[in-house]
Parts: C-alpha cells; sequence; structure tokens
C-alpha cells in the first residue's frame, strides 16, 4: 500500500497532544452525520403525535338544560367519556362533609367545580387507575359506598364530588378545562 | 471473503468476542463492509452508487412504514388520506415529500449504477450472476414504484393503473383475463387499491432479500474497478473500511444534498399536477405520461404504431419488456474479452450514442404521442435494440482494444506511459514487453 504509505508521509506530522488533522477530519464528519441522523430522527417520532385534525376536535359545547338534579349525562370529548352530574344539595353536602386531609388526592368540592355553579360537577369518566369507565352515570348502575362512582374493572369507588375514596385508583377523576358559555351551556376543552 | 490476504475478523473486546463465537454476526459485517473485505484500490466515484442506491431503499423502507401508520387503502378515502398527511399529520409533508422525491433519486442513483456496469463491464465474467440479480431487483423496484405511485388515487394514480395493466391486454387470447386478475375487477377499483397497497408493503423487503444475494454474489470474485484487469496482490487492493467507507460516505453526503434540495425547493418538480385531482374513471387526463424514470420504456412502448404480422400493441408491449429482458443476456452478446470501456475505443463511441439514445428515449417518453416524437421514439428504439444485438456481438469480434495495464497498482502508480505496450487482448499475461 505504497500510496497510502506516501500520503501519510506528505501530511504534516503528527501535532501536539498527537492529534492529527485527519482525526479532526474524522471526528468532524462522524459527528455531523450523528446529528443529521438525530435531526432525522424527530420527524420520524413526531408523526405519531395526534395530528391537526384530531387536536382541532378537542373542544366541544355541550347543553346541560335537560339534566335535573341527581341525574347525570355521558358524553364523549376527546374520545373519551365525560360525565356531567347535577348534584342534589344533599350529595354537595355530603362532599363538602370530608374532612379533605384523611383523602388520598385532598380536593374540596369547591375546587372541583366553578364558582356560581357548585352542583355542575364535570370530570372524564375515565379510572384514574388502568383507565376503564366507572358506573354510576346512567340510572341504575351502582355508584359505590361513596354514592358517586363505581369502577367495576378493579373496585375503586369514587365520592360525590368524584374523588377516590377506596379502591386501588390513586388520583380524583380528572376535572377537564371547562368553562360555563351560557347557564345552560359549558364548552369543554 | 474473496482474497486470501483478507484481514481477519479478531475481535478486541472480550464481549465481541464472546457475542461473535456464538454468533458470527459481527464477522459478517466485517468482512463484508469493514476491514475485512478488501477492495480494488482505483475505484472511481461511478463506484459510489451501489452504497447510494442501498441508502434509498432504506430511505424508502423508513419513510413508506411511516406513511402507511396514516394512509388509508380505501378508494372513497385514499386521496383525502394522503391530504391528510400532507396537511395534519406533523411533519406528514416532509415525510411524503421524501418518498416520492425519494424514489426518484432511487432511480436516479440505480441507473447511474447500471450504466456504470455497462460502460466498465461489470457484467462479464465471472460477475453474470451480480448482473442478473441486479436486474431482478431493477425490475421489482418498477413493480414497486408502479404500484406506489398508484396509490394516492390521484387521476394519474388512476390512469396509471389502468394503462400500464392494459399492457397485459396485449397478450393474444389471454391478455384480458389477465388483466382482468391484476386488477379484480374490470377497471381499477377498491380491489386493485388494496392489493396494491399490500405488494407495495411487500415488494421492497424482497428487493432488500435479492440486495442481499447481489451483494453476497458480489463478493464471491470481488468488486470490479475502472480498468477492469483482475486484482492480482494484495497491492491492489485496499480494506473496505475506511477508504471506501469514507469514499461512499462522502458521495452520501453530495446525495442526499442533491435529494434534500428536491424534498424542500421542488418537491413537486417530478411529480404531475393532475395526480391532485381524485380519481375520476370518467375521464382521462390530457396528456398521460408515467413519471420520469419510466419515460426511456414509454416511448419504446409507444413507437409501434403499425400492425406488421403482430398487431403493433403487442409489438410495444414486446419491445418494452425485451428492453429489459435483454439485458439479461449482455454476458453472452457482448463476448469481448476486455471489460472496461476506457481500453475498448470504438464501444466507447457506441455506448455514449446508446446513453444519449436512452436520453433521447427519455425525452421523448414524456412528451405527448404525436409527430415528431413518434419518429425520434422509433429511431432510438431501433438503436437500442441495434446496440446489444448488432453491435456488440460485431465489436468483440473486430474491436481492437487498447493495452491493459499489467495490474491495478500499475495502472495507479505509473501513469498511462507505462501501459503503451502491444494489446494482448487475453488480459491474462503481462502486456509490459
Amino acid at each position: 500500500m505504497a500510496a497510502v504509505e506516501t500520503t501519510e508521509g506528505a501530511a504534516p506530522a503528527v501535532e501536539e497532544g498527537g492529534v492529527r488533522r485527519r482525526d479532526f477530519i474524522n471526528i468532524a464528519a462522524v459527528s455531523f452525520a450523528g446529528v443529521g441522523g438525530l435531526v432525522l430522527l424527530y420527524p420520524l417520532v413526531n408523526q405519531m403525535n395526534a395530528s391537526a385534525d384530531i387536536l382541532a376536535l378537542a373542544q366541544i359545547d355541550v347543553d346541560i338544560s335537560a339534566i335535573h338534579p341527581g341525574q347525570a349525562i355521558k358524553t364523549i370529548w376527546r374520545k373519551q367519556p365525560i360525565f356531567i352530574r347535577n348534584l342534589t344539595p344533599a350529595e354537595q353536602a355530603q362532599a363538602n362533609a370530608v374532612d379533605v386531609s384523611t383523602l388520598r388526592d385532598p380536593q374540596t368540592l369547591a375546587e372541583r367545580t366553578k364558582e356560581g355553579h357548585r352542583n355542575w360537577l364535570i370530570t372524564l369518566g375515565v379510572c384514574t387507575h388502568l383507565g376503564c369507565v366507572p358506573l354510576g352515570a346512567a340510572q341504575g348502575e351502582p355508584r359505590g359506598e361513596y354514592g358517586g362512582y363505581f369502577c367495576p374493572c378493579h373496585g375503586s369507588q369514587y365520592d360525590t364530588a368524584a374523588r377516590i375514596r377506596k379502591g386501588p385508583a390513586p388520583r380524583n377523576l380528572e376535572v377537564p378545562e371547562y368553562a360555563f358559555t351560557s347557564p345552560t351551556q359549558v364548552r369543554i376543552g | 471473503m474473496s482474497f486470501p490476504w483478507a484481514e481477519e475478523y479478531k475481535p478486541k473486546h472480550p464481549l465481541m468476542r464472546w457475542f461473535d463465537d456464538r454468533l458470527p454476526l459481527p464477522r459478517l459485517v466485517y468482512n463484508s463492509v469493514g476491514g475485512g473485505y478488501p477492495v480494488p484500490r482505483n475505484l472511481n466515484y461511478a463506484w459510489n452508487f451501489g452504497v447510494l442506491a442501498g441508502m434509498a431503499l432504506t430511505l424508502q423502507i423508513v419513510t413508506g412504514i411511516v406513511l402507511a401508520m396514516h394512509y388509508n387503502s380505501n378508494a372513497d378515502t385514499a386521496f383525502n388520506s394522503v391530504e391528510h398527511i400532507m396537511r395534519d399529520v406533523n411533519q406528514g409533508w416532509f415525510l411524503r415529500y421524501a418518498h416520492s422525491n425519494g424514489a426518484s433519486f432511487f432511480f436516479l442513483v440505480t441507473y447511474i449504477h447500471i450504466f456504470r456496469g455497462l460502460y466498465y463491464g461489470s457484467y462479464k465474467a465471472p460477475r453474470e450472476m451480480v448482473w442478473m440479480l441486479g436486474l431482478v431487483i431493477f425490475l421489482l423496484m418498477m413493480a414497486t414504484a408502479f404500484m406506489g405511485y398508484v396509490l394516492p388515487w390521484g387521476q394519474m394514480s388512476f390512469w396509471a393503473a389502468k394503462v400500464i395493466t392494459g399492457l397485459f391486454s396485449a397478450i393474444p387470447l389471454v391478455g384480458d383475463p389477465i388483466q382482468h386478475w391484476l386488477l379484480g375487477g374490470f377497471a381499477p377499483d377498491q380491489p386493485t387499491l388494496t392489493r396494491f397497497f399490500s405488494l407495495h408493503y411487500l415488494l421492497p423487503f424482497v428487493i432488500a432479500g435479492v440486495i442481499i444475494l447481489h451483494i453476497w454474489a458480489l463478493h464471491i470474485p470481488g468488486s470490479g474497478n475502472p480498468t477492469g484487469v483482475d486484482v492480482k496482490s494484495p497491492q491492489d487492493t485496499v480494506p473496505f473500511h475506511p477508504y471506501y467507507t469514507a469514499k461512499d460516505g462522502f458521495g452520501a453526503g453530495l446525495g442526499l444534498i442533491l435529494l434534500t434540495i428536491l424534498i424542500f425547493y421542488l418537491p413537486n418538480y417530478l411529480g404531475h399536477p393532475v395526480n391532485y385531482v381524485a380519481a375520476n374513471p370518467l375521464s382521462t387526463p390530457a396528456h398521460i405520461v408515467p413519471e420520469w424514470y419510466f419515460w426511456p420504456f414509454y416511448a419504446i412502448l409507444r413507437a409501434f404504431t403499425s400492425d406488421f404480422i403482430l398487431p403493433a400493441k403487442l409489438w410495444g408491449v414486446l419491445a418494452m419488456f425485451s428492453s429489459i429482458l435483454l439485458l439479461f443476456f449482455l454476458p453472452w452478446l457482448d463476448k469481448s474479452p476486455v471489460r472496461s470501456g476506457s481500453y475498448r475505443p470504438t464501444f466507447r463511441i457506441f455506448f455514449w450514442i446508446w446513453i444519449f439514445d436512452v436520453l433521447v428515449l427519455g425525452w421523448c417518453g414524456g412528451k405527448p404521442a404525436e409527430e415528431p416524437f413518434v419518429m425520434i421514439s422509433e429511431l432510438a428504439t431501433a438503436y437500442y435494440f441495434a446496440f446489444f444485438l448488432i453491435i456488440l456481438p460485431i465489436l468483440s469480434i473486430v474491436e481492437r482494444t487498447k493495452p491493459l495495464p499489467n495490474s491495478i497498482s500499475e495502472s495507479v502508480l505509473h501513469g498511462e506511459a507505462a501501459e503503451a505496450a502491444p494489446a494482448d487482448l487475453t488480459g491474462a499475461t503481462p502486456a509490459q514487453a
């Protein structure tokens, strides 16, 4: 490999610290290609995130005028069930009577509802344990020991403020972002 | 693998030794594209295109798998799902443009790879199998690209499916049943789209498999080189890594610059605007042409306009398929013992005319089927076949070739002067007096 040796001989001798120009070029080229490869990974990974059309449907308006006290409805938001419940004064009192410090996920009913609409409990119908839909929204379904919701999958029990009281679920049923656009209209998302 | 002086794989790290003893995969890689594969030291940049083609296939498979996560192979929703990819999916526009321009890039580098093989006689013994496997890959590529083009279900997609499957209807007696079998109906529709999607997903992996055979067959005799002279001693070779990994890396960089210019600045330059109109079985676009990489073959197809014993339609189809199938017989049509076109002065002239001829065919293939393009296509088609069937066999008998260098090292180190010795066509004994 005479030609190779000639090239080596012609190149400047090893510089200080034993680093040759070729080492620098080698490291620079491979690093550049490596960074380029990593950048290319970004679109390949990000394409699996929710697309613009999915995100565009992330807000819904619900008419709640037909829900009487003590009743609840199920609706769908972001492909997930939403429970909208009109709490009776007794249910509100029951929720407020609980000592918050004893709860697994301490929250008051006031923190989970809106000012002036304390009777409207709006939560995701997704158990915080492993994602099943708890029972208790429809007429005749079991509501569990605490009169809220009961998840049949692994026995999580929620109270009238949809707070976790018993069973494996770690957190209260999630309250989505929402606002009342009129006394009978609520916009979720 | 190929030469006795090939460096043996000696893992330095105990973990690699442990792994290699149980599954010699590191050894396989080392002997295929590492320091263990001795390669002629005189390869020029024409030898970059095999690696570039492999890179293009990888890019197509990666972007294709990702696009298939969003594409919908339903005749009612396919077109909209492509628009969904373009507008809604995160960076979907990039992935789709990379895939559609990646196909063009794949064909471009593959054509240069094939031209390299033709000029330097890479198809000659002992590499006939490498050549023929390459042609199989090329045919698979054409099928894959065609079916991929149908998937967006635009106007060009639909009519491409109709016209290309229509080629088979030229076959006497069984033509129509074959076309209906391919389409799964009387015209392109849901069954066509579903099966094309299935096959478009499958065939790239078949291509990858045949590429493994292609490289396997190549590594038996080892890579050819621009002189066409066999490797004779360790002085003639350098290890693939780092010498050709570096050279291929540089070529890959240039190739990617070209591809990214297409993707980011000219994403629709090679496409047809009418394919952004949804498929309509009741209206053929005014000017229907395939993608650029099929133009030469499309010109050959249209070059036959009058019935002569057989119908013109059948002649066109036969000629088009023959233009590729003919290449399988190339190792036996060109019997010249000198491989490289650099030492074949007469061949070289006809070769460059042939390259020009293919470009002319390509140019005509992209034009409407009217004069003067039909006449030019006819002449160019005649030369295309004459080059292989008449010129090459005659040249291999009558051509007086230039003297070959004694060895690769000599041609590299001594320059051209030392090669001016009397010609020796066998190439087996040194030409030096």
